[in-house]
């Protein structure tokens, strides 16, 4: 069974990754027991971790859902930060400029990094449906743009009243967070941005197993020499893929910079990016396995800062766990070859 | 306008370097078939290392302490480059995601590491190489100032490596067999060359340039680690493919990131470019390798098996 | 009996497949011995344990009548064994010479001494009558040239013993004809040859033995000149096989495809189709022959819209398709079963039921508003396994992986037939397959045309073309050299065709 064998290697991955940082933290002379108490106790020990844990595993799930999509038909766009980023500066600077009622805000701005990441996306997606151009080297050539973007647009228009550095704070009705739902986590960063994640993997996985769209797309990801031969044009589905991945990261980006965060700073390369890779290769590319998997991430980022303040491991091992789950998840033949021959033994006693 | 570029060339030439030694590792690994995105990560660590070793050699060592410093960073480098071999090549996986996670393994646990030792993560040196001018070369008319000024070691260093490179991808056997196994590994193993080993030759010469990369970087102008390449590894990926995979077209592909890089940095010291938007300095360098890469996507001569997984099981 | 080689009780099994079952073949010193089997019955594989590439799982091999391990295809060289494969193992842009050292190469200090080794080369090219250009590059060569190249390959290693894995696929009837030349140039020069076909006329034209493998194993060792086409045929495939095909003769009826003056580039931007013109009726089966490399594949590729014409027109039913896209062209009546099945036939990734909607996936049932149909999918996909005798465990559900090439070929086969075009355009439709499934799809192609309906068969087989043609069109240099009636012309002529020859220069 496909999905079995899907979690199986999901979770060796994440046990190896385990593995691995309980070694460094030895290596460096804190006990590894007290250490991984520490970082899920940090993640999950109260409402208010919960909730900062979910609110983490929002902007996961959609940068993890753009980069599932992305890889189910077959282009490997790294693009995710970038897209964020211009999700986030649209939302920022449509939230600081507008004065609406809170609900209209919300839809104006989320519409409008859904569009920002979007087009960011549909960049690359051209360039390799027209000119072949390999998609990893683009996206990342964008994520630098929009990062120097960002780095100039904000102080220019949006500065803070006391700092270079970051944008004017957000103000409450132009927020994804609101108030019973701060309330019900104590005060954490929870907001919207989690019903909009998980609205958002539950059409991604519609539109990949139920719709002609979702054939098209994985047949160009498949084969794209079959998928021509079926008369379905692979260079707008490529870019309509990257498109739609771009508008999930420009959501992310939204339930970061006006939903997490109170303003944007700059300078700052966001890692859910990258993340957003990791989250996918564990969740096999499926939207459930991406939720569950920004999750797990989730408690990781949050435990990590209450774990470097208890034991004095750097924080970094967190992105540590996460680099080395991801390299076995990337070399998971191992493991499903492993769990064939399990498999194949069970059946052979049974 | 002559004096804008005598001073900024020395800057450019510098800032090039560890854009050629990494692109120049880049081609080894895909000249051999093998697809390495992981240059990022591998230029870290090799930046990683030369810092830690040169400022813990430096107070007894002196100026040696950089080259010894270069040579761990090759060592170091290499060794990172192992696991994308093993997993590209031993275990079949997908070269763009394995690569992906070096970069973000790198970029941890040097970050990780650093704090251990310096508690910032950053690590400085108090060191690096001193700019010197060639003698004689320097005062040739136009040529010399240009490009016999302020120059560094490692700069004449990396063009030796390139001829050498050259020397060894065309003439030698080494060369030809390496190039089999990226054009048509079927003939390489019917051959009774082993393809496996000659692409972990290529993507071990990878690691050890691009760790030598990063070196550069620290000693010639960065002076600290601060866990980043600001993207110069993606960078000589894209002058990989903007030189045509040749060693020539390299040097002219990166040389001219480099000075593209430049322009940015230098703007405040140069008056002609202090009334553009630093947004345009900035984002010129990215903006135009995607304008190259457009237009060079029609004579790319890429190595045809470049980035499929060989299984020799199924000849 | 003197035997150079012998491969005793050789056992060899692939994960699902048991392609060698204890097989023991014998070649005598200085004959041609012919390996007749069908596609799939193990003789590849079997050349391929001698030649080192793969490790036979029991089982001897001797040379000389001494034992010896062949463990890669180094100790085979050295041992003398030479393969010319019939995919070439060739690297597109290096020269004629660096791929036949490649492996092997002659230094001068720590250089590669290619002069030396591109004069040697001259050397054994005019020895053996072979005529290739030691500085040529493979990318700029003719297929028949390349396979000289392989057979320079074994000769600089000084192999004794040739194998020759399905060599004439590729070549015209001439170049089979010097082929044949060569290796009677080889044998009278001390080498041994062992060939790989399935073709009866060329065993019977070249070689003194021929054993038959059949489904890994070995049914009988024959002398050539004592055994004639239709014994080895039964041999090759268990049963009586009827070399023709049941064709009851039939008035075409109204032009359904008319191309004229077609210009096509090919990849390379060089002109592969070249003024081609020609019609195709109702009712018929035209048989487009020639040489691969001549424009077929831009042709068919025009045809179907995978690729823009320079000028000409196409015309399906009176209605200009010539930039038509390929939705519309399938739409307006073209079917198409491509030359690659696995490039262009099949999502190899899909299950069989999303394969067979790759077409029409967009019209109801099987969508409706853009959502998919599960059920109706399903039943399409029974029906047609059904109707086309596609087996696969697991039924509609089967990844289209796990299915043989007979079986994944009768589906696309199946597929295109449902889809009831007005021209059905089958290129090499049998390539690959076993005589059962190629029986089948001759049948059906038939069936179709007796329908009234339009085929356009493309293929490199001549025999087939042949069989199955009510007229045959001979493709060469991209333009039609001439339309020929099967009951009439002979191969040779058709051969001088393919070649270049045009029709009145037959006479």
């Amino acid at each position: 069974m496909k999905g079995l064998r899907n979690l199986f290697t999901a979770l060796a991955a994440v046990i190896l990754g385990l593995l691995a940082g309980a070694i460094l933290m030895l290596a460096i002379g804190a006990d590894p027991i007290q250490g991984f108490s520490y970082l899920f106790r940090g993640g999950l020990m109260s409402a208010e971790r919960i909730g900062n844990t979910l609110a983490t595993a929002t902007t996961l799930t959609l940068t993890g859902l753009a980069m599932a999509f992305a890889f189910r038909t077959g282009l490997f766009s790294i693009g995710a930060s970038g897209q964020m980023l211009m999700g986030g500066l649209t939302a920022t600077a449509l939230a600081l400029t507008l004065n609406l009622p809170k609900w209209e805000m919300l839809i104006i701005i989320v519409t409008a990094a859904m569009l920002a990441g979007a087009i960011w996306g549909f960049i690359p997606g051209i360039l390799k449906a027209r000119f072949n151009v390999h998609e990893v080297v683009s996206t990342i050539m964008l994520n630098w743009i929009a990062y120097w973007t960002v780095y100039y647009t904000i102080p220019a228009h949006f500065k803070a009243k006391f700092l270079e550095t970051e944008s004017a704070r957000i103000p409450e009705y132009a927020s994804l967070k609101v108030g019973w739902l701060t309330n019900l986590f104590h005060g954490s960063y929870l907001n919207l941005g989690l019903f909009i994640a998980l609205a958002c993997a539950i059409i991604a996985g519609i539109i990949l197993s139920r719709t002609t769209l979702g054939y098209e797309l994985k047949a160009v990801g498949f084969n794209r020499h079959a998928a021509e031969f079926a008369g379905i044009n692979v260079p707008k589905n490529m870019a309509l893929s990257l498109a739609i991945s771009g508008a999930l990261a420009g959501l992310a980006g939204a339930t970061y910079y006006v939903g997490y965060a109170t303003n944007m700073q700059i300078g700052v390369m966001p890692s859910q990016g990258m993340d957003g890779i990791a989250v996918a290769l564990l969740g096999a590319n499926s939207p459930i396995g991406v939720v569950l998997a920004s999750i797990f991430f989730g408690i990781l980022h949050s435990g990590k800062g209450f774990m470097n303040a208890m034991t004095k491991i750097p924080p970094e091992i967190g992105d540590t766990i996460i680099a080395v789950i991801i390299y076995f998840a990337a070399t998971s033949v191992l493991f499903t070859r492993l769990y064939d021959r399990l498999a194949a033994k069970l059946r052979r006693r049974s | 306008m002559w004096d804008s570029l005598v001073r900024i060339f020395p800057y450019a030439i510098a800032f090039t370097m560890p854009l050629l030694a990494t692109a120049l590792g880049a081609l080894y690994s895909e000249r051999s078939g093998v697809v390495n995105i992981g240059l990022e990560g591998l230029m870290v660590v090799g930046n990683f290392t030369a810092a830690v070793v040169i400022s813990r050699l430096q107070p007894t060592m002196g100026q040696a302490a950089i080259w010894v410093g270069l040579a761990f960073a090759m060592l170091a480098g290499l060794l990172f480059a192992v696991l994308h071999a093993i997993a590209s090549i031993n275990l079949k996986a997908n070269q763009v995601i394995s690569g992906t996670a070096i970069n973000m393994v790198a970029g941890a646990i040097t970050v990780f590491l650093a704090r251990t030792f310096t508690g910032s993560g950053n690590i400085h040196i108090t060191l690096g190489f001193v700019p010197f001018d060639v003698p004689l070369l320097c005062k040739i008319p136009v040529v010399g100032p240009l490009f016999f000024t302020k120059t560094y070691a490692t700069t004449w260093l990396l063009l030796a490596i390139l001829a050498f490179s050259w020397f060894l991808l065309y003439k030698t056997p080494f060369g030809l067999r390496l190039r089999s196994c990226g054009e048509h590994p079927q003939t390489a193993d019917a051959a009774g060359i082993n393809v496996y080993r000659m692409r972990y030759a290529g993507v071990l010469i990878s690691g050890a340039l691009a760790g030598l990369g990063g070196g550069i970087m620290l000693v010639t102008f960065a002076g600290e680690f601060n866990g980043s390449v600001a993207g110069l590894g993606f960078l000589a990926l894209a002058a990989l493919i903007f030189g045509n995979w040749k060693p020539l077209g390299i040097l002219g592909a990166t040389f001219f990131f480099g000075f593209a890089s430049t322009i940015a940095n230098v703007s405040q010291v140069v008056p002609a470019l202090t009334k553009v938007p630093g947004l345009v300095l900035k984002a010129f360098p990215y903006v135009v390798t995607l304008l190259a890469l457009v237009a060079f996507s029609k004579t790319n001569q890429a190595p045809k098996a470049d980035g499929e997984i060989y299984d020799a099981g199924k000849r | 009996m003197d035997y150079i080689v012998e491969m005793l009780n050789i056992t060899k099994s692939f994960p699902g497949i048991l392609a060698n079952d204890d097989i023991s073949i014998q070649l005598r010193k200085g004959e041609i011995l012919a390996l007749l089997g069908e596609n799939g019955a193990g003789k590849s594989t079997l050349m391929s344990i001698l030649f080192g590439l793969y490790k036979a799982d029991s089982g001897t091999i001797r040379l000389r009548g001494k034992e010896v391990h062949i463990t890669d295809p180094n100790v085979a060289n050295e041992l003398g064994i030479g393969m010319v494969h019939q995919h070439f193992k060739l690297v597109q842009n290096f020269t004629a010479t660096e791929n036949i050292i490649l492996g092997l190469e002659p230094r001068k200090g720590p250089v590669v001494d290619l002069k030396r080794a591109a004069k040697r080369i001259e050397e054994l090219s005019k020895t053996y009558g072979l005529n290739v250009d030691p500085w040529a590059k493979i990318e700029d060569i003719t297929v028949g040239m390349q396979q000289r190249v392989e057979i320079l390959k074994m000769l600089y290693r000084n192999a004794e013993i040739l194998i020759f894995d399905e060599p004439t696929a590729v070549l015209t009837p001439q170049e089979i004809d010097d082929l044949m030349g060569i290796m009677r140039n080889l044998i009278a020069e001390g080498k041994s040859i062992i060939l790989i076909t399935h073709k009866l006329k060329e065993i019977k034209a070249i070689a003194d033995r021929c054993t038959v493998i059949r489904r890994g194993k070995v049914i009988g060792t024959v002398d050539v000149a004592d055994t004639d086409e239709a014994r080895m045929a039964e041999m090759m495939v268990g049963r009586a096989v009827s070399f023709s095909v049941d064709k009851a003769p039939r008035e075409p009826g109204e032009v359904v495809l008319e191309i004229e003056g077609l210009h096509v580039l090919s990849s390379r931007k060089l002109p592969a189709v070249n003024d081609l013109s020609l019609k195709v009726r109702n009712g018929e089966i035209l048989g487009l022959a020639g040489v691969d490399g001549n424009g077929q594949t831009e042709l068919v590729e025009a045809l179907t819209g995978l690729r823009k014409v320079q000028s000409g027109s196409i015309r399906l039913k009176g209605v200009d398709i010539t930039h038509s896209s390929v939705r519309n062209r399938v739409r307006s009546g073209i079917a198409h079963i491509p030359e690659d099945r696995q490039r262009r036939g099949l999502v190899l990734d899909y299950t069989m039921e999303d394969n067979f909607i790759l077409e029409i996936y967009g019209l109801s049932p099987y969508s409706r508003h853009g959502f998919l149909n599960r059920k109706a999918i399903r039943e399409h996909a029974g029906k047609l396994m059904d109707d086309f005798d596609v087996r696969a465990g697991e039924g509609p559900v089967a990844a289209a992986r796990s299915l043989s090439g007979g079986n994944q070929q009768k589906a696309i086969v199946g597929r295109e037939i449902d889809l009831n075009p007005d021209l059905l355009i089958a290129v090499q439709p049998t390539r690959g397959l076993d005589v059962g499934s190629i029986e089948y799809i001759h049948k059906r192609l038939v069936e179709q045309r007796d329908r009234g309906k339009a085929v356009l068969l493309v293929s490199l087989e001549l025999d087939e073309i042949m069989d199955l043609s009510d007229r045959i069109a001979v493709i060469s240099h991209g333009s039609i050299a001439g339309f020929l009636d099967p009951k009439k012309v002979t191969e040779s002529e058709i051969g001088l065709m393919m070649a270049g020859a045009k029709k009145g220069e037959l006479q």
